[in-house]
C-alpha cells in the first residue's frame, strides 16, 4: 500500500530510517559499565548501555543477539563496543552482527588500551568523531513503511482494556494500512486470548508459532510455582477471567492479521521482514520488554497505562497513553496522550486512535515525547533461563 | 444518563464508565461513540465492572470484545452485574485463595 503520509527521519546505510540520531556506547560486559557511562556523558548524542549477564553465564548467545539488535536499530547512528579483555563475550561477537547494518562500529579493549582512564579518554575521542560525522545527517521524508512501532502496556487498570488499548489498536490498524510494521509481545498476557489471536494469523505456520510461544511461556510460569495470572486488584477492578484480562491487553494490537511471529533465541533475534502486525517471542517485564521491541527494530514504543510509567528507554522514544482520567490529571507532566476522554464520553475510541496515529508520526519526525529530554533512561536485557527451558523440553527456536 | 461501553457489536456485556445504582437509566455507547441501547440496571455496579446487555442462560458464553471471556454459572438477566459470582473462565480458573481474598474486601 502506497500512502501519501510521510515522516521525517535519518537514513542509514542499510536503507533503514532512524527517528533519532543516537550513538550507542555498549558495555559488552558489565564490569565496563562505568567506562561506558564516563564516555557517553561527555557527548550529547551518546548513550551508554550495559548487559548485566556478565561472564560465565549460559545462554549468552541470546544476550548478544538482543544487544546487537538494539545496536542495529535504525535510531542508532554509530556504535562503540567496550570490552575488558578477559570477558567471554568479546566485542567482536557483537561487532560481526552490527557491521551487517553498515553503520560505523568501533571497539576498545580496556586491557589493550592500558586501563580504565586511557580507555575513557580514547573512547571520548572516538565518540566525538562519530558525533561530528552524524551531525551532518539531515532528516528527509520517508514512507511509513520505514516505520516500526513497538506496543506495550503496563501499570494497567480497569480503563486499559476500555480506552488506552483499543485506542492504540485503532492507531495500529492505521499504521499497518499505511505500510508500517507494529510489534507486540508479552506472551504471558496472551494466555486465554489464543483463540482470538489464532483467528487473526495469516497462515497456519504463524498460528503454530504463536501457540507454541504462548504455551512455552505458560509452562515456564506454572512449573514449580503457583503464579497468579489474575490478582486481587484485577478482580476488584472488574476483570472476571483471564480471557477478559488478556483480550483487553491484546486490544492494543488492533484488528489486522498477524503477519508473523518473530524469533528471539540463541540463534537469531528477528525483525519484521515487511510492514504488518507481528508478535515477538519476548517478555512482559516492562523495561526488558521494551528493549525486546527495540531489538526487533521498533523506533518508537507506544505504552498504554492506567497509572503512568517513570522510565525512559534511551534508544527509542516512548509515547505514553493513559486511559484513566484521574491518573492523567495527576500525571499529565509525563503522559503524551490522554485517552481518559473515552471514559469521560468526550471522545470516541476512534478519535483518540487517530490522535495517537498522528502523534506517532510527529514523534517519528522529531517531536520530543514528554519525558524524552530528561536525559536518563533504563536499560536491561532479559533472556529466558536455558536450563529451565531444557528441563521443560521447550525451545526458543521457532 | 449514565454510560456503559459495549466494545464489540456481538457482546452480551458492557462495562460501566461510572458507578451505577439499582434502577438507573443507562445508555450503552459503542466504541464508535454512538448510543446503541438504553435500559435500566437491576443491580448496583461499580466503575469498570460489567452489566449484562441480554439474558444469558446458565452454561452460555459471556462475550466481550467480540470474544468469549467465560461462561455463565447461573442465569444472568439483562441489567445484572456480571462478575466472578456468575461467570467462570473456560481457560484457567481463578485460584480459590485469590477469590477468598476478594470476598474479604
Amino acid at each position: 500500500v502506497k500512502s501519501i503520509l510521510k515522516f521525517m527521519g535519518f537514513e542509514r546505510p542499510d536503507g533503514s530510517v532512524g527517528v533519532r540520531n543516537i550513538i550507542l556506547v555498549v558495555a559488552g560486559v558489565d564490569c565496563m559499565e562505568g567506562v561506558a557511562r564516563r564516555i557517553a556523558e561527555k557527548v550529547p548524542s551518546a548513550v551508554a548501555v550495559t548487559q548485566h549477564y556478565s561472564c560465565l553465564h549460559v545462554g549468552t548467545e541470546q544476550v548478544v543477539n538482543i544487544m546487537s539488535g538494539v545496536a542495529k536499530n535504525p535510531n542508532i547512528s554509530a556504535v562503540l563496543l567496550l570490552g575488558m579483555g578477559c570477558e567471554s563475550l568479546k566485542p567482536k561477537f557483537y561487532q560481526e552482527q552490527i557491521a551487517e547494518s553498515g553503520k560505523p562500529v568501533k571497539s576498545l579493549s580496556c586491557y589493550e588500551e592500558g586501563g580504565v582512564k586511557k580507555t575513557v579518554q580514547k573512547g571520548i575521542h572516538i565518540v566525538k568523531e562519530m558525533e561530528t560525522q552524524i551531525s551532518t545527517l539531515k532528516r528527509k521524508p520517508f514512507d511509513l513503511e520505514k516505520l516500526t512501532i513497538g506496543l506495550k502496556c503496563g501499570g494497567s487498570d480497569t480503563t486499559s482494556g476500555l480506552a488506552a488499548n483499543p485506542a492504540l489498536g485503532v492507531a495500529v490498524d492505521m499504521l499497518v494500512d499505511n505500510g508500517a510494521a507494529a510489534i507486540f509481545t508479552e506472551p504471558i498476557e496472551a494466555i486465554g486470548g489464543e483463540e482470538a489471536l489464532s483467528k487473526r494469523t495469516k497462515t497456519q505456520d504463524v498460528k503454530e508459532r504463536l501457540l507454541k510461544v504462548i504455551s512455552n511461556e505458560e509452562k515456564r510460569y506454572t512449573t514449580g510455582t503457583e503464579v497468579e495470572f489474575m490478582c486481587k486488584g484485577n478482580i476488584l477492578g472488574g476483570l472476571s477471567s483471564i480471557e477478559e484480562k488478556s483480550l483487553g491487553s491484546i486490544h492494543k494490537a488492533g484488528s489486522r492479521k498477524i503477519a508473523g511471529v518473530l524469533e528471539n533465541s540463541q540463534r537469531i533475534v528477528e525483525t519484521p521482514p515487511a510492514g504488518g502486525l507481528y508478535f515477538f517471542d519476548g517478555t512482559h517485564f516492562d523495561v526488558q520488554s521494551i528493549i525486546n521491541l527495540v531489538a526487533a527494530g521498533a523506533q518508537i514504543v507506544a505504552y498504554t497505562t492506567g497509572w503512568g510509567a517513570s522510565f525512559e528507554s534511551l534508544v527509542a522514544p516512548i509515547i505514553r497513553i493513559c486511559g484513566n482520567p484521574e491518573s492523567y490529571e495527576q500525571m499529565k507532566a509525563d503522559i503524551d496522550i490522554n485517552a481518559g476522554t473515552i471514559i469521560q464520553g468526550k471522545e470516541s475510541i476512534e478519535e483518540v486512535g487517530q490522535r495517537i496515529f498522528h502523534e506517532l508520526i510527529a514523534v517519528a519526525s522529531g517531536k520530543p515525547t514528554k519525558l524524552e529530554d530528561l536525559g536518563y533512561g533504563t536499560f536491561a536485557i532479559y533472556r529466558e533461563d536455558p536450563a529451565l527451558d531444557r528441563l521443560l523440553g521447550i525451545s526458543k527456536m521457532l | 444518563m449514565k454510560r456503559v461501553i459495549k466494545m464489540a457489536p456481538e457482546d452480551n456485556v458492557a462495562t460501566a464508565l461510572e458507578k451505577l445504582e439499582v434502577g438507573d437509566e443507562i445508555k450503552v455507547v459503542s466504541e464508535k461513540g454512538g448510543v446503541v441501547d438504553t435500559f435500566r440496571t437491576l443491580q448496583p455496579i461499580v466503575f469498570g465492572h460489567k452489566i449484562a446487555l441480554a439474558t444469558i442462560a446458565e452454561g452460555s458464553k459471556v462475550i466481550k470484545y467480540g470474544e468469549y471471556i467465560g461462561e455463565a454459572t447461573q442465569l444472568i438477566n439483562r441489567g445484572d452485574h456480571v462478575h466472578i459470582h456468575n461467570l467462570k473462565s473456560l481457560r484457567i480458573p481463578i485460584p480459590e485463595k485469590v477469590l477468598e481474598e476478594v470476598r474479604m474486601e
